[in-house]
């Protein structure tokens, strides 16, 4: 059957399941958005393409699926490289489709040409160029097959119009198998027996667990290993809600502005179990001094990732809920493991941890009627009974989110950890609530950042999306002004937000609903009656202005050098 | 520690830029780099010699395993191989030197393929160490121009 490119597309879409993307239209690619209106996919117009990327990025992390987004060639392409690139930096699966001039145009510096697989070669898992359109459709199977197993990341479909539209054949699906590419999934048994018996002998182990464990969707796994055997769990920023938050076992984060008793456990420890994390420079501090004592068993889907900071003595490349699936059932087939004995060999170690706990829980200094962002993060927890999806921007906002609400269940913290980018937060709350519309979404904000993608306000409104953006307004880059404080003398150059805007005015102008507080008794209500609201609402909170993020690990120092206040 | 890497990669646009733009993103070093197709005309062989620690040698294979179009990566240094580079040459020969040339030539069994008065162009295989070799003696002579094409190899067929 002979169809256009455009038709192929849609029906490649239709395939995988995908019931959401989200576009912005140009002249090379208006085909493809005429022949998306006639089938049931709804597209999502964001007011920006790095907003669609975001936005399809959250929409993929929260149903567990690849997020698609659509734009044109050149700006539209080169406005989706930082979305792009967080993707990848976080594993994160979505397939981008950019417009491109036609084909006997490209290399002549046409209109609106960019290259943008060259642009994006290095930020992408892979990406193609698709050039006949008898290609397109195997092209799109491929590009989700990748995107979605083994490690995940972003692939970039850059499509010629003259491709979207002339006519080919087009060809059945068949499963896709690819020479090159054979992620591996199953863990090795002799490997899994040799950590599960460093397991055994290990008298202070830890847990660190990372993003992985909710891309393969290995919570149950991991709460199942660690509450087995008593082991006390630290996450990272990309693995929260990989493990209950509320947890007695739970240290919550590890890292530059982790707990401090996750930072110390993990330097006592004489094993580490890495499950899912990549041992990024946030979590390692100063390489030499991390976890000096212990020896290293590292589960991760991608070889690349093992041994590449850090040395492992046990690397177990598969995916982690069937190498956890394997732990857990080599536990259950050993006759002489007892549960009992082994918890009561680790509890002067857990002691240890509780002493740590106890003498440097998290926490802040209450400062009368002004507003402490960690009591708005603390009381949105409260609220929303933990139940809400967080998505932040970047910056000391992050830092509180991840501190203070306790994730208790994966895929409900959206963040762009490896790349950190300003203006995630608010598109990927959008694209949140387009993929659980039932759920409460709230963007814990900067000042700062939620200016970066702010005009996606009138997309919320569009698509009657009633995310709660709760800007913790302290009129500051804050986590730039903090490292201003801390090692510049205070020097606060390029980082005072002199002007904002009126966010409540603001919000108002777009149809949403904007709220106020300036005093701690006005969290509450705001909080309850933007909860009660449906309507996108910004809640401006005026908060400390030279509140600080701690414990902090500066930058290139062992984990055990926190500041605490 | 120098490592000579042999990489099948499918025979596709593009391709020799994940691996070259793998190299310069991540800060690895390539010391030569020479790449044509196999038999199969689908499928291209890329020869790579990179200098490193360990731990960096095993990133680098792992990367380049990790790209796509990848299909296979071989550290040919690992076991026995042979390895082959050619260099052309064209070195100054006048009347006093050109007999002298011609018998350096020989002893490295090489070959002239371009004559003119005052110059030859000579053409020499072999390992790296003999190409230097080569380039050491005929330097004082005179070098006017040099053309290398960088390191094959293939490792040896087991001998039982
Ligand atoms: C796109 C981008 N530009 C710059 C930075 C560097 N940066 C990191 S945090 C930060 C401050 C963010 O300010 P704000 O959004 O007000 O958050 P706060 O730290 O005050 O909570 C900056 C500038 C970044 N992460 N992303
Ligand atoms: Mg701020």
């Amino acid at each position: 059957m002979k169809v256009t490119g455009a038709q192929a597309i849609v029906k490649c879409l239709e395939e995988q399941g995908v019931e959401v993307i989200f576009g912005f239209p140009g002249g090379v690619i208006i085909d493809l958005f005429d022949e998306l209106e006639k089938s049931d996919i709804t597209n999502v117009l964001v007011r920006h393409e790095q907003a669609a990327v975001h936005a399809a990025d959250a929409y993929g992390r929260v149903k567990g699926d690849v997020g698609v987004a659509l734009v044109t060639s050149g700006p539209g392409a080169t406005n989706t490289v930082t979305g792009i690139a967080s993707a990848y930096m976080d594993s994160i699966p979505i397939v981008v489709f950019t417009g491109q001039v036609p084909t006997a145009l490209i290399g002549n510096d046409a209109f609106q040409e960019v290259d943008i697989i060259g642009i994006t070669r290095p930020c992408t898992k892979h990406n193609y160029l698709v050039k006949d359109p008898k290609d397109l459709a195997e092209t799109i199977r491929e590009a989700f097959y990748i995107a979605r197993t083994g490690r995940p990341g972003p692939v970039l479909i850059d499509l010629p119009k003259d491709v979207v539209i002339s006519k080919a054949n087009f060809t059945e699906p068949k499963p896709v198998k690819m020479q090159t590419y054979r992620p591996t999934y199953e863990p090795h048994p002799g490997q899994i027996a040799k950590a599960s018996k460093e397991i055994l002998k290990a008298k202070k182990p830890v847990i660190y667990a990372g993003g992985g464990v909710i891309a393969s969707d290995s919570n149950e796994e991991l709460t199942e290993l660690a509450t087995k055997l008593n082991i006390p769990v630290t996450m990272t920023l990309m693995g929260l809600g990989g493990f209950p938050g509320t947890h007695k076992l739970s240290m919550g984060m590890l890292g530059m502005h982790g707990t401090y008793f996750a930072n110390m456990a993990v330097s006592k420890c004489d094993l580490l179990i890495a499950v899912g994390a990549r041992f990024d420079d946030r979590v390692t501090g100063k390489l030499d001094e991390f976890a000096p004592h212990a020896k290293i068993i590292h589960i991760d889907i991608d070889p690349t990732s093992i041994s590449k900071n850090v040395k492992v003595d046990i690397p177990i490349v598969a995916d982690c809920k069937y190498a956890l699936t394997a732990m857990n059932r080599w536990f259950d087939v050993q006759d002489d493991f007892n549960g009992k004995e082994y918890e009561e060999k680790l509890s002067p170690w857990l002691d240890d941890i509780n002493d740590w706990k106890r003498k440097h829980p998290l926490g802040y200094v209450e400062e009368g009627d002004i507003i402490k962002p960690q009591f708005v993060v603390q009381k949105l927890h409260e609220l929303t009974k933990g139940d809400a999806i967080i998505s932040t921007e970047v910056g000391q906002n992050q830092m509180w989110a991840a501190q203070f609400y306790h994730f208790n269940k994966p895929r409900h913290f959206l963040t762009s950890g490896g790349l950190g980018v300003m203006g995630y937060g608010f598109p990927a709350a959008i694209g949140a609530q387009m993929a659980a519309p039932d759920k409460t979404v709230i963007d814990v904000a900067g000042d700062g950042s939620i200016q970066m993608n702010i005009q996606e306000l009138a997309t919320a409104r569009q698509y009657k999306c009633p995310v709660k953006v709760a800007i913790l307004n302290n009129g500051f880059l804050g986590m730039v002004r903090q490292w201003q404080e801390l090692f510049y003398d205070k020097r606060y150059a390029g980082t005072d937000l002199e002007v904002s805007p009126d966010f409540v005015a603001l919000a108002q102008a777009y149809g949403a609903v904007g709220l106020r507080a300036t005093k701690v008794s006005e969290v509450v209500p705001v909080i309850k009656e933007a909860l009660a609201t449906d309507n996108t609402v910004f809640m401006d909170f005026v908060i400390a202005r030279e509140e600080g993020v701690y414990p902090m690990v500066p930058a290139g120092k062992a984990t055990t050098e926190m500041l605490l206040t | 520690m120098k490592h000579t890497i042999s990489v099948l990669l499918q025979n596709k646009p593009g391709v020799l830029s994940r691996v070259t733009g793998l190299f310069s993103g991540r800060g690895f070093n390539i010391e030569s780099l020479c790449v044509a197709e196999t038999l199969d005309p689908g499928v291209s062989c890329l020869t790579l010699v990179t200098r490193g620690p360990d731990p960096i040698i095993e990133q680098i294979t792992k990367q380049l395993h990790k790209l796509i179009d990848v299909i296979k990566v071989v550290d040919i240094s690992e076991s026995d191989y042979v390895e082959r580079e050619m260099v052309l040459i064209r070195v100054k020969a006048e009347s006093n030197t050109r007999a002298e040339v011609l018998r350096v030539i020989d002893i490295f069994r090489g070959k002239v393929v371009d004559v003119s008065p005052k110059s030859y162009a000579v053409e020499i295989t072999g390992p790296q160490s003999k190409i230097q070799a080569v380039i050491d003696i005929l330097k004082p002579i005179g070098i006017q121009e040099i053309v290398r094409t960088g390191t094959i190899a293939m490792a040896r067929a087991k001998k039982f």
